[in-house]
């Protein structure tokens, strides 16, 4: 069958076939990996943020129970005592708790018939908010109320703070562990593949090695080869996981999907560098293949 | 880069052999030898053939010389230089200065016929304006003036023969060597890519070719090494005129 081929118009084609049915499954096993180690990573962000809120609640604040003494009223001795914490340094606000706040706080333990009582002697509590940058201490709080002469007992969470801040640090870095642990599997398969991929271009490899091409010229014919799929499989698997990471952020409003694991807009920044990454693993992968199937020939 | 820069580290063209075989064996892995005490030479210019039955070792002293295996002991002298001696990033250019055509074509599916050719040429690093013309005319000098796009899935045994051939003298190498390359033709093919390699060998290449065609080999009348359970059983005679050398 007689061509027509105009030879003054010729250029050189890829030496490496431009579509390859191999490569589809290859950049669909490293899209899938991808995909799973950016919802981790943007699970593991979620994950801190949430230790974060759990611990600086608890440390942001203090409560003071207010017993009253002598002729002075509950509510009196609780916005004396809410006077005198407002003056300590580091606290930022104290407010005396209402008498119907404190009661509804003890109505699940004594019951609606005990607090109707008039001579039930309800506590009177005081929330402080602590100054966050140097937070007053307990310490300070008893000694300024012991000063006014007030009956009273400072809890600062410390008996929580330390369970919550194990709670947190359990979560944080659990998640980080997942992450990690998916984010080295998803090198592995990508390492795999681009070397299983290769071993499929072994005729291809022997023709130019034998026609006398040079190591360098082979291996990064193939180095950008599958630098460029893996890279490609890298984007479609951090815009999968950052879909899923902005419907979850739309799903739960202000707070993220739940108070839980709260994700932030700034997270999905997170899945940015993944097209790279996968491109780099793929790229020494296959630079490495290409040598030792260079290195057996020779 | 050109493959000439190499003159240096892979030897000039010596007025003695271009290419020496002292007492070489080489076997695959720990098995037996497959080739025992080879002792020949090759001037430049000349036309040999390289006979023997199956597994008499062709293939394998094809592949000392284009470089894909390595002798077990003995020696090999191309263009007047020991290949052992050769620095590893210096074989590439040594291999450039030879041209294979392999049993098995291994052209590339994916590339175009004229692609297929150019490949030697792209690897030296030239230009396509500076050779695409050479390709076209060598394309033409084999019979496949009109098939330059064809994919070689399409193309026939004796097409893709021909294609092989021309991939393997584009580069102008100075030696060619040639794996049974009349294995899968008839014989009025079989005779057209013979007179290819006469016509090569005149314009200068050193040609090798293995082939068990003993009809071929008688009618080349060229001189013959003969292979014969990995020795060499005669040098620089027909087979046909003295069956028993």
């Amino acid at each position: 069958m007689s061509e027509m081929f105009d030879v003054k118009r010729w250029k050189p084609a890829p030496l490496l076939p431009r579509k390859d049915p191999r490569d589809g499954s290859l950049v669909f096993v490293v899209a899938v990996l991808c995909f799973l180690a950016c919802l981790t990573a943007l699970g593991a962000l979620a994950a801190n943020r949430a230790a974060q809120g759990w611990t600086g609640q608890l440390t942001g604040s203090a409560t003071v129970v207010v017993r009253a003494q002598g002729s002075e009223t509950p509510d009196a001795a609780a916005g004396r005592a809410a006077e005198t914490l407002a003056g300590v340094k580091g606290v930022s606000e104290a407010r005396a708790m209402e008498k119907e706040k404190a009661e509804a706080l003890l109505e699940p333990w004594l019951g609606q018939e005990a607090l109707e009582l008039n001579d039930l002697p309800i506590p009177r509590l005081v929330t402080v908010d602590l100054d966050p940058e140097a937070p007053a201490r307990a310490a300070d709080l008893d000694k300024a109320l012991k000063a006014a002469g007030i009956d009273a007992t400072v809890d600062d969470h410390s008996l929580w703070i330390a369970d919550i801040e194990r709670s947190a640090g359990v979560a944080r870095w659990s998640a980080l562990a997942m992450f990690l642990l998916i984010a080295a599997a998803a090198g592995a398969v990508i390492a795999f593949a681009t070397r299983a991929a290769m071993a499929a271009h072994r005729e291809t490899i022997e023709v130019l090695h034998l026609s006398g091409a040079q190591p360098a010229f082979v291996v990064r014919l193939f180095q950008t080869r599958f630098a460029q799929a893996a890279a490609l499989a890298g984007l479609f698997g951090a815009v999968g996981a950052a879909i899923i990471g902005a419907l979850a952020r739309l799903a739960g409003g202000g707070q993220g999907l739940t108070p839980v694991l709260p994700v932030a807009w700034i997270d999905l920044l997170a899945v940015a560098p993944t097209p790279l990454l996968a491109a780099l693993v793929a790229a020494v992968a296959a630079r490495v293949a290409a040598r030792g199937l260079i290195g057996e020939l020779a | 880069m050109s493959r000439n820069r190499d003159a240096a580290s892979t030897g000039e063209s010596p007025a003695g052999p271009i290419l020496r075989f002292d007492g070489v064996g080489m076997r695959y892995g720990r098995a037996a030898e497959v080739l025992r005490d080879v002792n020949f030479d090759l001037a430049p210019g000349s036309f040999h053939f390289l006979t023997g039955p199956s597994g008499a070792g062709k293939s394998s002293l094809l592949k000392l010389i284009y470089l894909a295996e390595r002798p077990s002991r003995g020696t090999i002298e191309m263009f007047g230089r020991d290949v052992e001696a050769v620095a590893l990033a210096d074989r590439p250019f040594l291999r450039r200065r030879i041209g294979v055509v392999f049993q098995e074509f291994r052209l590339l599916d994916h590339l175009t016929a004229f692609d297929n050719v150019a490949l030697p040429l792209r690897i030296e690093g030239g230009k396509p304006e500076s050779y695409r013309a050479d390709v076209a005319e060598l394309l033409a000098w084999v019979g496949l003036k009109n098939r330059m796009h064809a994919l070689p899935p399409t193309l026939s045994g004796g097409e893709k023969q021909r294609l092989a051939i021309a991939r393997a003298v584009v580069n102008r190498p100075d030696i060619l060597l040639a794996d049974e390359p009349t294995g899968n033709v008839d014989d009025a093919h079989a005779l057209r890519i013979l007179k290819l390699f006469v016509e090569l060998n005149r314009l200068g290449t050193t040609v090798l070719i293995a082939s068990h065609d003993e009809d071929l080999v008688a009618r080349s009348g060229q001189p013959v090494l003969h292979l014969d359970k990995g020795r060499l059983r005669a040098f620089g005679r027909n087979v046909r005129q003295e069956p028993g050398a």
